[in-house]
């Protein structure tokens, strides 16, 4: 059997949809995680794909009433270039900058880091704590999917094989802060061991507190635990050891080539110590 | 199914598949060898080519994807003179200054300095060094390839302040 | 002392560091450059086939059998075992250990061991053919710890003085157990060969190699051929740093087995992931110190043990252990030394050669030792060393009295001097000392020294007898013939650079004979930073003989008459053979006596910036002062300490490799990294001169010595910015955040964890792009 898998490459979303409805395909966007795959040896072969890569109703960058919306092929050099983006979402910028370097910021997609599910996307403990929404849609029509929801288990996503993500959203948040921090082995070029996002409003308490992490978990994770330790408290040192406490206590990192769960557990704290209470000064 | 696509300024008219990579078209059905695979994983840099204009990983390219694009590689970079071939400026910077060493990385790191120099950025230590972060090399410790495309950069700038 | 002073210091970020200098620019850069260079992977055979290896996947066990899937068809493809190999199933090297094929009812000593080769006309019938091959194994108990290794491939005892006695006068004695893990050499192209059969019977190979005569007797003992029915020609390399010294010969071979059963080119490109998982790495090693010194600061005493893995078979491992042992004092004059060491093996790859070739493991800890000890003494870093490097005239451990060309104080002062190091330490101590709880970075500064011996070690020199060759071609041309290879170091443009000025011709003038062992003689290895010392040192000698010998027969100068000498006198050619240099003795025996004919010098002065909340470390600068006797090229030479620094600086902090089970978990470049253009420091060079008086030229050697201080340097800056030593490698985020935050530290470096009681899991397949 040759290496390569037949593709097909629809000119429309509506083919698409169609073409999914027969069969399930690996959709290819950017190509930075399929492309890997294709022996075999990391991830399963794909059998055949559909190729996303001329679907422009997939792309650009949006405001549409009060939520930001960035088209699934959307790329991470997009992001680091729409001014929408660094206005409204310095997150998600930083979070793409930190992404492979050049190269893969030209053709990897926010659509392919959703959907590849990987523990250790970086733009998806963003997403989780700016409570973004994935739109995914088939032949049956569109429905939503809130990012807290998206990622039920290890590389799963909430959407069915013969659907595909259509669009990214994200609540336009006036008055919310967000912070974003990536812990990985060098500068470029490198797979995160702790990927750290939060979001709040508030000047006195802390108001909608949103603390995600990724490389963590099976998932990235919302950890609910110390979002509650600081959600209505006022915004001192103190809420904020309370936080660090209980996300310590919450998450259960693992040991793997990249990394310990010793480091892991004590890096996150310390990350999200530092982000919440750089933000104390500042206020 | 046929995919057309331009190669360093030449129309290529090519049936392979679709999921062929990039860089087995250019370098097995093309055979321009220049551009190097390093892991075909995406991680270092040496099979970069710029896909209309942007540098971009060939081993991660399907060929499914470079229908009506505008592929340029290490080959496409060297002027062809009336005497023959001759070094372009980026090039001929990284012979003077030492920038290539095994030249393996050297065809990849090169694409990244011409998209660079296309940039108009400003050729800071920094600037240039997350122009090449996607481009590993093992021999230089980066010094002299970041000298190379400063040189490179100061003298087309003198070359586009003289035109 | 030294007998030159330093004579060129060169600005080290001059905009074009060739601006003035009269070099010659690198030969075989243009081709480079266009991308015209031919890699092994380059070349095209026509009809070629495609040969891939299988591979133990036990890390010990005796192999019961090799089953082929009945209900693939194997007539569509060639496959190798060990009884189709017509001499000794052995790739030639030190010891006749490590087998070319693994036999049926034969041992397997690591994971990654060969065991059967397979060739099909197209790779998608190659990859679904090994995917069929099974084998049948009974496993045996693993060895993974070399502390508790009982197989000893070398050991070494060595000193002088009485250690004992001194280190109870001493007023301090610091103890310290350092270990190093592996590091790979990470060349950006991976190992490749091509096998051409030969109607006569013979094998052509085409290859990245580093030492085509290694190839080429390789062949001769697996192929049972004679010399003229082998032929090795190197491919253009894309870099080796000792990564391509050994293994090349065991894939020639299953190359050139392959290529003799099917009668076609055989093609064996690894991967980045098999030759990760296969190939060889540094030494992981485990150091003991003790050292005594006085309270003003003088080291009376030494007792060292350092123990190499060496990995499942012996490989070079020897006489990286015997570099290792002789370089273990670091570059200070003591009395009273004892080191005893050994390398054993364990059921993990092999490890070789890479750069460095055992100093750099053995400095390390003699240079944490230095560290510690200045602060235990209250004595500055510099200021100790000052107090105990090695001057003309020094005794080392192997009783070697060292001649006038050591500039061990020179590269001190010039390194400490360009990095500002006493007014930067006095900075990061008194913001240590103001240092609030909550602040976020912290910087620090580390000094390191090191010594390395050039060229080979002991006798190994005068045993191989290398020749190197120039000649006046009948085509007119002036020809340089060594099998010395170019890897991106230089060779090609310092040899005619030497010649050219030795003859006071044209450098355009001279050529290079391609490295093709049926027309090169063999000029030795192309490893040990012997290639600009002793092989251009021949060529130099050469050169001096044509010269006289074509001036003697027209009685005109060399530039103005050779090419009438051509045209009337035919080729003349001179073949010129290492001798000894002058008075220079070593008894392999007692291990006594001149370890090497000459010691390059390095200090290295290293800043970084440590993440208090991630111990993540940036390395901001390093200065480098080098000495490498006369400087030939200095683009090249500064290239080289460029580059060896790096290295160093991505072993001191980020290479690590994990095994489980015996296999190396980071066995791809996702999972093994090394520094990118962001992570690389400021990199400033001082090159300093103590020409080497023996060697015609007065070159010492380049490519090892910057590797030898970069690691300690920076685990120095660390110490100096967060105040804890970290003594094993890599100081990884990890191991400076359990010694300042007291989690739990990570296992010793590159030592294997078992399945069966451990919880590290395989390596996910993740990845963070779309």
């Amino acid at each position: 059997m040759p290496v390569e898998p037949p593709v097909v490459s629809p000119a429309s979303l509506t083919d698409a949809f169609a073409i999914l409805r027969e069969q399930p395909h690996r959709p290819v966007a950017g190509g930075t995680d399929l492309l890997v795959q294709l022996t075999g040896e990391i991830g399963p072969a794909p059998d055949r794909v559909i190729d996303l890569w001329r679907l422009d109703e997939l792309r650009g960058v949006g405001v549409h009433g009060d939520a930001i919306e960035l088209g699934a092929l959307t790329t991470y050099t997009d992001i680091r270039r729409s001014p929408i983006c660094r206005e409204h979402l310095p997150a998600l910028v930083e979070a793409a900058a930190t992404i492979g370097a050049t190269q893969i910021q030209n053709r990897g997609t926010i659509g392919g880091n959703v959907m590849n599910a990987s523990p250790a996307g970086d733009t998806l403990p963003v997403l989780l704590a700016l409570d973004a929404v994935l739109v995914v849609g088939g032949a049956d029509g569109e429905r939503e999917v809130a990012a807290a929801e998206f990622w039920p288990a290890y590389r799963r996503t909430a959407a069915r094989p013969d659907e595909l993500l259509l669009r990214v959203r994200v609540p336009l948040g006036a008055g919310r802060e967000q912070r974003f921090r990536k812990v990985g082995t060098r500068r470029a070029q490198a797979i995160s061991k702790v990927v750290v996002a939060a979001a709040w409003r508030g000047t006195d308490t802390w108001q909608d507190v949103r603390l995600a992490l990724g490389s963590v978990a099976a998932t990235p994770v919302r950890v609910r635990e110390a979002e509650a330790a600081l959600e209505g408290r006022p915004r001192t040192l103190g809420s904020v050891e309370a936080a660090v406490d209980a996300l310590g206590a919450a998450i259960n990192p693992i040991d793997d080539v990249r990394s310990t769960a010793a480091y892991r557990r004590e890096a996150a704290r310390r990350v999200v110590r530092r982000l919440l209470a750089e933000s104390l000064e500042h206020a | 199914m046929t995919t057309n696509l331009t190669v360093n300024g030449a129309p290529v008219e090519t049936e392979a598949p679709g999921m062929r990579r990039l860089i087995d078209l250019l370098r097995e059905d093309l055979g321009l060898t220049g551009t190097k695979e390093g892991c075909g994983e995406g991680e270092c840099g040496a099979c970069t080519v710029l896909l209309d204009g942007a540098p971009v990983l060939s081993c991660l390219v399907p060929v499914c994807q470079v229908g009506g694009t505008d592929v340029r590689t290490v080959e496409g970079l060297t002027p062809v003179a009336p005497g023959g071939v001759t070094l372009g400026v980026l090039q001929q910077a990284f012979l003077e200054t030492g920038g290539a060493q095994c030249g393996i990385c050297t065809p990849g790191m090169l694409m990244a300095g011409e998209a660079f120099l296309a940039s108009g950025l400003e050729p800071t230590d920094d600037a240039i060094r997350e122009a090449i972060a996607g481009n590993l090399c093992r021999c230089t410790g980066y010094t002299k390839i970041i000298d190379a495309i400063r040189l490179a950069s100061e003298r087309e700038g003198v070359r586009r302040g003289a035109a | 002392m030294t007998i030159e002073t330093p004579a060129r210091a060169i600005p080290a970020r001059s905009p074009a560091p060739t601006r003035g200098v009269a070099v010659p620019l690198r030969r075989e850069g243009p081709a480079k450059l266009t991308g015209t260079a031919l890699y092994t992977d380059d070349l095209v055979f026509p009809g070629a086939w495609y040969g891939a290896t299988i591979r133990s996947t036990d890390a010990h066990a005796t192999l019961l059998g090799i089953d082929l899937d009945p209900g693939f068809p194997w007539d569509r493809v060639v496959v190798v075992t060990a009884d189709d190999i017509p001499g000794k199933n052995v790739v030639a090297s030190i010891a006749a250990d490590q087998p070319i094929l693994v036999p049926v009812g034969g041992e397997i000593r690591h994971q990654a061991e060969p065991v059967a080769l397979i060739a099909a006309p197209d790779r998608d019938t190659l990859r679904e053919a090994k995917r069929r091959v099974t084998l049948r194994t009974q496993p045996l108990p693993p060895v993974y710890d070399p502390l508790e290794s009982e197989i000893v491939f070398a050991h070494y005892d060595l000193g002088r003085g009485d250690v004992d006695a001194a280190l109870a006068t001493a007023d301090v004695v610091v103890e310290g157990t350092y270990r190093v893990g592996h590091q790979e050499q990470l060349y950006i192209e991976n190992n490749a060969m091509i096998a051409l059969p030969r109607d006569d019977g013979g094998i052509t190979v085409h290859g990245s190699l580093q030492c085509p005569y290694y190839v080429h007797r390789a062949l001769i003992a697996g192929m049972a051929l004679d010399d003229a029915h082998v032929q090795v020609v190197q491919a253009e390399t894309g870099g080796g740093f000792g990564g391509k010294e050994e293994y090349p010969s065991m894939i020639a071979l299953h190359a050139a087995l392959l290529a003799r059963r099917t009668g076609k080119p055989v093609r064996m490109i690894y991967d980045r992931h098999e030759d990760l998982s296969a190939t060889t790495k540094r030494h992981p090693a485990v150091i003991r110190h003790r050292t005594g010194l006085t309270r003003d600061g003088r080291i009376i005493a030494q007792d060292i043990d350092l123990v190499l893995d060496g990995g499942a078979y012996t490989t070079l491992t020897p006489v990286v252990l015997s570099r290792a042992t002789i370089h273990a004092g670091g570059p200070y004059d003591v009395a009273n030394v004892r080191i005893r060491s050994r390398a054993v093996m364990t059921n993990t790859p092999p490890n070789g050669a890479f750069r460095g070739f055992g100093a750099p493991q053995s400095e390390f800890a003699a240079e944490m030792q230095v560290n510690r000890a200045a602060e235990r003494l209250g004595i500055s870093p510099l200021e100790l060393r000052r107090r105990n490097v090695y001057r003309a005239g020094g005794t080392t451990p192997t009783q070697q009295v060292l001649g006038v060309d050591v500039a061990g104080l020179d590269v001190l002062e010039r390194a400490a001097e360009a990095s500002g190091f006493e007014r930067t330490r006095e900075q990061t101590a008194s913001a240590r000392a103001a240092r609030r709880p909550g602040a976020r970075t912290a910087r620090g500064i580390g000094l390191a020294l090191a010594w390395h011996g050039a060229g080979f070690t002991g006798s190994g020199e005068e045993k191989m007898g290398s020749v190197a060759s120039l000649e006046i071609t009948g085509d007119g041309e002036i020809r340089i013939l060594t099998a010395s290879t170019e890897m991106g170091q230089g060779t090609k443009t310092i040899f005619p650079q030497l010649v050219a000025a030795e003859l006071e011709i044209a450098y355009e003038d001279v050529v290079m004979a391609p490295q093709d062992t049926s027309f090169v003689p063999d000029s030795g290895p192309t490893v040990a930073s012997r290639t600009a010392m002793v092989v251009g040192g021949l060529l130099v000698h050469a050169a001096r003989r044509l010269r006289a010998e074509v001036e003697g027969r027209t009685g005109r100068p060399f530039g103005l008459s050779w090419r009438d000498d051509a045209r009337e006198h035919g080729p003349t050619r001179i073949d010129e053979q290492f001798l000894p240099y002058p008075g220079r003795h070593f008894d392999d025996d007692t291990y006594t006596g001149d370890a090497y004919p000459s010691f390059g010098w390095a200090a290295a002065v290293a800043e970084v910036e440590v993440d208090l909340d991630t111990a993540e470390v940036a390395v901001l600068r390093v200065v480098a002062a080098d000495d490498v006797g006369r400087v030939i090229h200095p683009v090249l030479c500064e290239g080289q300490v460029e580059g060896g620094t790096l290295q160093a600086v991505g072993y001191a902090t980020i290479e690590e490799i994990k095994l489980l089970d015996g296999r190396y978990l980071n066995d791809r470049l996702q999972t093994y990294l090394i520094p990118t253009s962001l992570d690389a420091p400021r990199l400033e060079t001082i090159l300093v001169e103590a020409r080497f008086e023996d060697a015609p030229h007065g070159a010492k050697g380049v490519g090892e010595l910057p590797m030898d201080v970069g690691a300690p340097a920076v685990v120095a800056a660390i110490h100096d910015a967060v105040g804890a030593w970290i003594h094993d490698l890599p100081a990884t985020p990890e191991r400076i955040l359990a010694a300042i935050a007291g989690i739990e530290p990570p296992g010793p470096p590159g030592v294997s964890a078992v399945s069966s009681r451990s919880d590290v899991v395989p390596p996910q397949p993740t990845s963070d792009a779309a």
